[in-house]
């Protein structure tokens, strides 16, 4: 117990409850006022090219998923990352926008004069007018409170789902078709490309405004209540405002993505709503760094490639996301965004090519120990649960029978050797990290 | 009259169960300042280490040894986990909370299956205690109800009565001073988060044969359990068991009378509309009671938020 003095004083529930999860200086800063405009070319330049590479269906789907979950990341993280607060049932925001998004494809008539690419604004504006109701008395505080009552409100909302049929359809939910909008310049969005550049383009504007948003008075008045609510106070500002405008922003673009996911799938149901898919975007923005403003974008990429290939892998796809979600918080608080930016200074003093060394030495054993880990993991999964009589198993490219001695004593010993080797050299790299980022040669 | 008293006793089983939950929630929030939002997994772990011990070495050894494992759990996730995380700060603790708690899920599932496992109350105890005309009780409800009054007498006489209490007390307030005075502060710490999620097992092993053991146990009970202790006021033990108890029979009453809305609307004088089926509020005039049983708490919760941000018990915080 090396910071008890630290531990002591945070155990009075009253003291300080907003604080971001990392040291001051990595804390999403509003940054410097110059507006960098080359990544924005460059995403849409990706953003545009994407589909030219991977032309088949299932790679659409996936990027469509990809940018509803980019944008609604971007929008949860204008509460935690930039606000400090931590909501547990943020779905429902992105869900009623979702829905209300399907009543206006459902009403033909209004709908038959009404470009589609506009509709995802009108899901922004209901999960913008969910926000203000909710947020008048949820924004009052930060920190447990708040995730408690976004928790109970969350909960409140998607149980009643189930009970209010006409606007939320019951148990089947309610579903629509896209294409008996007014043709957009001729485009009618028959085809999973057509929905794949209008998603594209919300992902862009959504990105730029959420962006410039943070760089705004009140973006940075945000980030000043997430650190030190009293001290803001002092300033002026109140410290409940500020907070609620920043959960009223998140409400709208988490909307703006419910509306994309009804354009997309044209079916909304109670599980937009529900406790799993706000669990779920509070996973994919941590793991992807909510210190950091493309943090939450490296998260969505990462979270739904991981998803999709692993699911098709194995069925404990679940049980390894939450792993990496738990190790994530323990260890790497700052996420992946955080893990890129600590290269920064060492980049900067010119001395990142000591790092790949010791890397490849300390981390390519840690991974294939890990993968020897999965193994054990994914041979006990079939043993316990295979179907009788059914003891062959295929695992990485190799088809064995679970039931007997060898694959485990293999598993294991690749596990064991793999860990072994990464404990070995971990302090090797500690040592080139420590002088990667000191300036100035050591002899 | 003599429903009211079967349904007191059921509100009753079901607010004790709520309150073994929320007291060790409760303990541990004023304690740490961390909601510990595994809480309800830890309930659920209760529940599926006593079925498996029930196979081997009966019921009983099982509501003797579970709770313990659950505790020894509970406090190694203090030790190696919280503590580690405690340093980021509260946002990042209960995000953790969070993790385990999806990680607990998926490793029950990975473990027992994702069916209902066949965990069920002892024999010695099927069998009917007393009947209020013509409505059975059996006799392990009130089983329960003995065991959770007796937990909750055990942990007031300890907290209250015994110098370990004392000590408990003094670290909640001031826990730095009471370190200044040679006691082992996150020693103290570690030991309530494991008899707080051991709280949290017993209600698991006495809770699963009834309301049936599956890996979505704890996601059902959990967000119960948050709204307990945020209506009861977050670090009251009292507020706990009042607020739990309020559930408890509220949920029970509004399912067993079955009131429907169009019978109050029409009582405060709003007639029912001749064409219902058209209606945009014809989800509003269909309702009844036992439908919008399990939202009640919420509801309740979202009210108590409003008008009263402290809870009924609760300190008023800035």
């Amino acid at each position: 117990m090396t910071d008890t003095k630290a531990d002591v004083k945070g155990a009075r529930p009253d003291e300080q409850i907003t604080t971001a999860p990392m040291p001051a200086s990595q804390r999403m800063g509003a940054g410097g006022m110059t507006l960098s405009l080359t990544p924005w070319i460059v995403a849409t330049f990706i953003m545009l090219v994407l589909p030219l590479v991977f032309t088949n269906n299932s790679a659409l789907t996936i990027m469509n998923q990809m940018s509803i979950t980019i944008i609604f990341a971007l929008a949860y993280n204008m509460l935690l990352g930039q606000g400090g607060m931590l909501s547990f049932g943020h779905a429902v925001y992105a869900g009623v926008g979702g829905f209300a998004c399907m009543h206006i494809m459902n009403a033909s008539d209004f709908f038959a004069s009404f470009p589609l690419p506009v509709l995802p604004f009108f899901g922004g504006l209901f999960g913008m007018g969910l926000a203000l109701i909710i947020g008048s008395f949820s924004t009052r505080s930060a920190g447990t409170v708040f995730a408690m009552i976004s928790l109970g409100v969350g909960q409140l909302i998607a149980s009643s789902s189930v009970i209010i049929v006409a606007f939320f359809g019951g148990e089947e939910g309610i579903s629509g078709d896209r294409t008996y909008a007014m043709p957009f310049f001729g485009v009618e969005f028959l085809q999973q490309i057509e929905v794949y550049y209008l998603t594209a383009g919300w992902v862009l504007i959504s990105a730029a405004l959420m962006y410039l948003w943070s760089r705004t008075p009140v973006g940075r008045m945000a980030n000043a209540v997430r650190d030190n609510p009293e001290r803001a106070e002092f300033l002026g500002y109140s410290a409940r405002w500020v907070r609620y405008y920043s959960f009223v922003a998140s409400g709208f673009f988490a909307g703006i993505s419910g509306g994309l996911f009804a354009i997309n799938y044209e079916i909304l149901t109670e599980e937009n709503l529900n406790a799993t898919s706000s669990g779920l975007i509070l996973l994919v923005t941590f793991l992807g760094g909510v210190g950091f403003f493309f943090g939450p974008i490296l998260g969505a990429i990462v979270f739904t490639l991981v998803q999709t290939v692993l699911s098709l892998e194995t069925e404990l796809w679940a049980f390894y996301a939450g792993s990496l979600f738990v190790a994530t918080v323990m260890f790497f608080p700052g996420g992946l965004a955080g893990l890129i930016m600590m290269h920064v200074p060492a980049v900067k003093l010119g001395k990142w090519k000591l790092l790949i060394l010791p890397y490849l030495k300390t981390l390519l054993p840690a991974a294939i120990g890990i993968l020897g880990l999965c193994a054990l993991v994914e041979m006990t999964f079939h043993y316990r649960h295979g179907a009788t009589g059914d003891n062959e198993m295929t695992l990485f490219w190799t088809t064995f029978d679970s039931h007997t001695v060898m694959p485990w004593l293999i598993a294991g010993a690749i596990a064991a050797i793999g860990i072994g080797i990464a404990k070995r050299t971990a302090p090797d790299l500690r040592d080139a990290w420590n002088e990667a980022n000191t300036a100035g040669s050591k002899s | 009259m003599d429903l009211i008293l079967v349904n007191l006793i059921d509100g009753l089983v079901t607010g004790l169960l709520l309150f073994m939950l929320s007291a060790g929630l409760t303990l541990i929030f004023s304690m740490m300042g961390v909601l510990n939002f595994a809480h309800a997994s830890f309930y659920m772990l209760g529940a599926y280490f006593a079925y498996s011990i029930s196979l081997a070495l009966g019921f009983w050894i099982g509501l003797l040894l579970a709770p313990l494992i659950v505790g020894v759990a509970g406090a190694m996730v203090e030790r190696y986990g919280l503590r580690r995380v405690h340093q980021y700060g509260h946002v990042p603790e209960l995000i953790f909370t969070f993790g385990l708690a999806l990680l607990i899920e998926e490793l029950v599932q990975f473990v027992w299956g994702k069916n209902h496992v066949p965990y069920n109350s002892p024999e010695i105890l099927e069998f009917t205690a007393f009947a209020i005309a013509g409505n059975s009780i059996p006799a392990y409800k009130i089983f329960m109800i003995f065991i959770s009054v007796g937990i909750f007498v055990g942990l007031l006489y300890v907290l209250t009565k015994t110098r370990v209490g004392m000590i408990i007390q003094a670290a909640l307030s001031y826990p730095r001073t009471v370190e200044a005075l040679g006691h082992n502060v996150p020693l103290i710490f570690m030991g309530v988060f494991g008899v707080g999620t051991a709280l949290a097992g017993v209600a698991g092993v006495i809770a699963g044969p009834v309301l049936s053991t599956f890996p979505g146990m704890a996601f059902v009970l959990g967000p119960i359990v948050f709204v307990a202790i945020v209506i009861g006021g977050l670090g009251s033990l009292w507020g706990a068991l009042v607020a739990s108890l309020l559930i408890g029979w509220i949920t029970t009453f509004a399912k067993s009378y079955n009131i429907e809305m169009e019978a109050i609307l029409n009582g405060i004088g709003i007639g029912t509309p001749e064409n219902l089926s058209e209606s945009p509020f014809r989800d509003l005039w269909s309702l009844t009671s036992p439908q919008i049983a399990d939202i009640l708490p919420y509801v309740l919760m979202v009210l108590i938020l409003i008008f009263r941000p402290a809870g009924l018990f609760g300190k008023r915080i800035q």
